[in-house]
């Protein structure tokens, strides 16, 4: 680990670090046990709108339950995000591009400023088409741009990023700054036959938002146990061999482009439905950053790192009542600082290719192997091609 | 109402994209001169970016918002000097000179400092611990935004009003197309700055360092060079050069000081250092005034709005076909 020489113990005998041990706790419960532990943390989850507990709740003048879908709005992109960047190691810094064209799919095809309007476009439509727009879409910025590495995969997908918000500004059709009004909103009624999702009432919004990141989770955490995900973990911690012990590096990470876009799609529907207005406003630079800033806050790797770092950044601004450019300059103070003390971030990956046979090993001889918990982002030595 | 649906539909028959090749063979020369100018400003900024590369092989990130306290800092001289905003009189030819050379100096000292307190805060802390390039990466990043909201909360979403030192005026004419002084200026001292980058770089015996470091810095530390200071070194150059830019920045483009103005000249000036090939001094300056010009066309091509989706489909193509720039050679195999 970075965490300097003077630190390392002997790792026969050390203490596992405070992350690894919950893990350790973690796997050694039985399946129901650990059913027992999630359901009631789901529950909660959905229940907290209901709950204005102190710490949680906001200052008077800020929405509580907006400030939540806010919150699990932003842990959606940074899931998506975190497969691009945390699993395949892909710095991404256009991400906003897809969260973008999410929010214009379903502007274009639900507002009535729309040269597409058409009434009976109901929202169920918008999702899968906004996510397969984002998909496609997804694809055809990775196949020329997935060739490059690091530094230039980074500024080049910026350059995507900031083409997207360009198209938006000047495409006539896409209305830059007057932007669509009246943005489709998923269906449904109160009892009373009221909409049940408005501009105002953030309880629905959240709940459906908590939902998608559920259905997220387990997709993609299928995924990352299926060879796709090795192959992922494996391009992040080394592309070079990955690509020499035969796996078509390039096919894997266009398949974390897509699935990443397609969730940044998703996030982009469910923000401008919400929202109700789409213009060329919120797609900039600085709103990449902070995604990006989410999932490197949290632990870049790791799902419910980067949920937390999701939560972190969207909340306590909010809770706080920071002024906005006041929370933009700390997140890049934020940034600074973690990179140089925590580059794992507040939790550290925990996926590691190393990770199942690990498991394997703890089954057999009942205790865990002695290993570190770094990551990519961690490991020494790797520092440069010199 | 009404009229907002009816605009609706205007908007709806319009073309996408319009092309138009009659201005861009009507603007060609006035455009290629002013492609020039702006192409100057670009690889001063460039030298930075491929200077740093050279020796860390790192980009940049933050390399933009080392400009735009540059720019403030020409800023803030003319303000200092006694300049208002709004039509300037004349006031003879050894003052002006004077005057801009004072800001050139404040702007290339102000960006020099703050490249290299970028060096010393964020960077040099990732050195010693020997951080995988990611996460250099991120930390630019995040520097660079941490400037630029400082900046912001600084001075304010709006621009600077726009303080002209000096007023365009033709100098020469060939027909229809007018070379104006600032154009000049701009062009000749970037070019003069320029060479003396490179030569220094290729001559003196601090410039050997920095060329000893980018081929190899483990050897080029066994063989006495002191890596520390020559990388501070690098940072201070290619921030001065930063600095100049900024300058001619302000000069050529009055009304463009923001506290994010640097962000779209970044990737354009990081663009010339990829199509001159970086990591080469010469490339950065080919590269620049190429993109200039190409940029220039662009707009004329598709009009004004798509001239930076233009550096950017540049970018993109030049990084596909040939990443390795123009003149790809680079600062570790120079040499002069």
């Amino acid at each position: 680990m970075s965490a300097g020489v003077g630190t390392q113990r002997d790792p026969g005998t050390a203490r596992q670090p405070f992350g690894q041990r919950v893990r350790d706790w973690w796997n050694s419960r039985s399946r129901a046990e650990q059913w027992m532990i999630t359901i009631p943390v789901v529950v909660l989850v959905y229940l907290l709108p209901m709950l204005n507990v102190f710490p949680l709740s906001t200052e008077p003048w800020t929405d509580y339950e907006l400030a939540l879908f806010n919150a699990a709005r932003l842990g959606l992109i940074a899931l998506g995000l975190n497969v691009v960047l945390g699993q395949a190691g892909l710095l991404d810094l256009g991400y906003v591009g897809f969260f973008a064209i999410g929010a214009y799919v379903a502007a274009i095809m639900t507002s009535r400023d729309s040269f597409l309007h058409n009434p009976h476009y109901s929202w169920l439509v918008v999702v899968p088409v906004a996510m397969a727009v984002t998909m496609i879409s997804g694809v055809l910025i990775g196949t020329p741009t997935l060739r490059l590495r690091g530094d230039y995969l980074a500024i080049v997908t910026l350059g995507f990023g900031e083409m997207v918000r360009l198209l938006a500004d000047n495409l006539d059709p896409l209305r830059g700054n007057r932007g669509f009004q009246d943005v489709g909103r998923p269906p449904g009624t109160h009892a009373d036959g009221s909409p049940l999702f408005t501009q105002t009432d953030g309880k629905p919004w959240y709940w459906l938002t908590v939902t998608f990141i559920i259905v997220i989770l387990l997709l993609i955490g299928n995924l990352e146990r299926s060879r796709v995900g090795r192959a992922w973990v494996a391009i992040r911690e080394d592309e070079d061999v990955a690509e020499l012990m035969g796996i078509p590096t390039f096919r894997f990470k266009i398949w974390a482009f897509v699935m990443g876009a397609a969730i940044g799609g998703l996030s982009g529907v469910l923000y401008a439905g919400q929202v109700g207005f789409v213009n060329n406003q919120r797609f900039d630079v600085v709103t990449s950053i902070l995604f990006v800033a989410a999932v490197v806050l949290g632990g870049s790797g790791n799902k419910v790192g980067v949920l937390l770092g999701a939560l972190v950044i969207s909340y306590l601004p909010d809770r706080f009542q920071l002024a906005p450019q006041y929370r933009f300059l700390a997140f890049g103070l934020a940034l600074i600082v973690l990179m140089i003390f925590r580059p794992q971030g507040l939790l550290g990956a925990r996926q590691r290719l190393l990770a199942r046979g690990r498991d394997a090993y703890k089954r057999l001889v009942g205790a865990p192997e002695p290993v570190s918990a770094d990551s990519a982002l961690t490991e020494q030595g790797k520092g440069g091609d010199r | 109402m009404t009229y907002h649906l009816a605009l609706t539909l205007a908007q709806t028959e319009s073309h996408w994209i319009d092309f138009n090749v009659g201005l861009l063979r009507d603007e060609f020369w006035s455009n290629t001169i002013d492609g020039l100018a702006y192409g100057s400003i670009y690889a001063l900024v460039a030298i930075g970016y491929t200077l740093v590369y050279g020796v860390l092989r790192l980009i940049n990130f933050a390399h933009s918002e080392v400009f735009v306290v540059g720019a403030f800092g020409a800023y803030f001289t003319f303000v200092g000097l006694g300049y208002q905003p709004g039509p300037t009189s004349d006031s003879g030819i050894v003052p002006l000179i004077v005057n801009l050379l004072l800001a050139g100096i404040v702007a290339m000292v102000a960006s020099g400092v703050i490249a290299l307190i970028l060096e010393r805060v964020a960077y040099r802390p990732l050195r010693k611990r020997n951080a995988p390039r990611l996460v250099f990466l991120i930390t630019a990043i995040g520097a660079s935004f941490a400037i630029q909201q400082a900046l912001l909360i600084w001075r304010g979403g709006n621009p600077e009003p726009a303080i002209r030192l000096l007023r365009p005026q033709a100098v020469f004419e060939f027909g229809t197309t007018r070379i104006t002084n600032i154009q000049i200026i701009v062009f000749v001292a970037s070019l003069l700055l320029l060479v003396v980058a490179d030569a220094f770089v290729g001559r003196t015996r601090l410039g050997r360092g920095i060329r000893a470091v980018a081929q190899d810095p483990d050897t080029a530390a066994l063989m006495g060079v002191n890596k520390e200071r020559v990388i501070m070194l690098t940072f201070v150059l290619g921030g001065a050069l930063a600095g100049a830019a900024a300058l001619f920045y302000v000069m050529q483009i009055p009304q463009g000081v923001l506290y994010n103005g640097g962000f779209l000249l970044g990737i354009k000036a990081f663009t010339a250092a990829v199509l001159g090939g970086i990591g080469n001094l010469r490339g950065a300056l080919l590269g620049g005034l190429l993109l200039g010009v190409v940029e220039n066309y662009g707009q004329s091509l598709f009009g004004g709005e798509w001239r930076d989706v233009v550096a950017f489909v540049l970018l993109i193509v030049i990084l596909m076909v040939r990443p390795t720039g123009i003149l790809g050679e680079s600062l570790g195999k120079a040499r002069v």
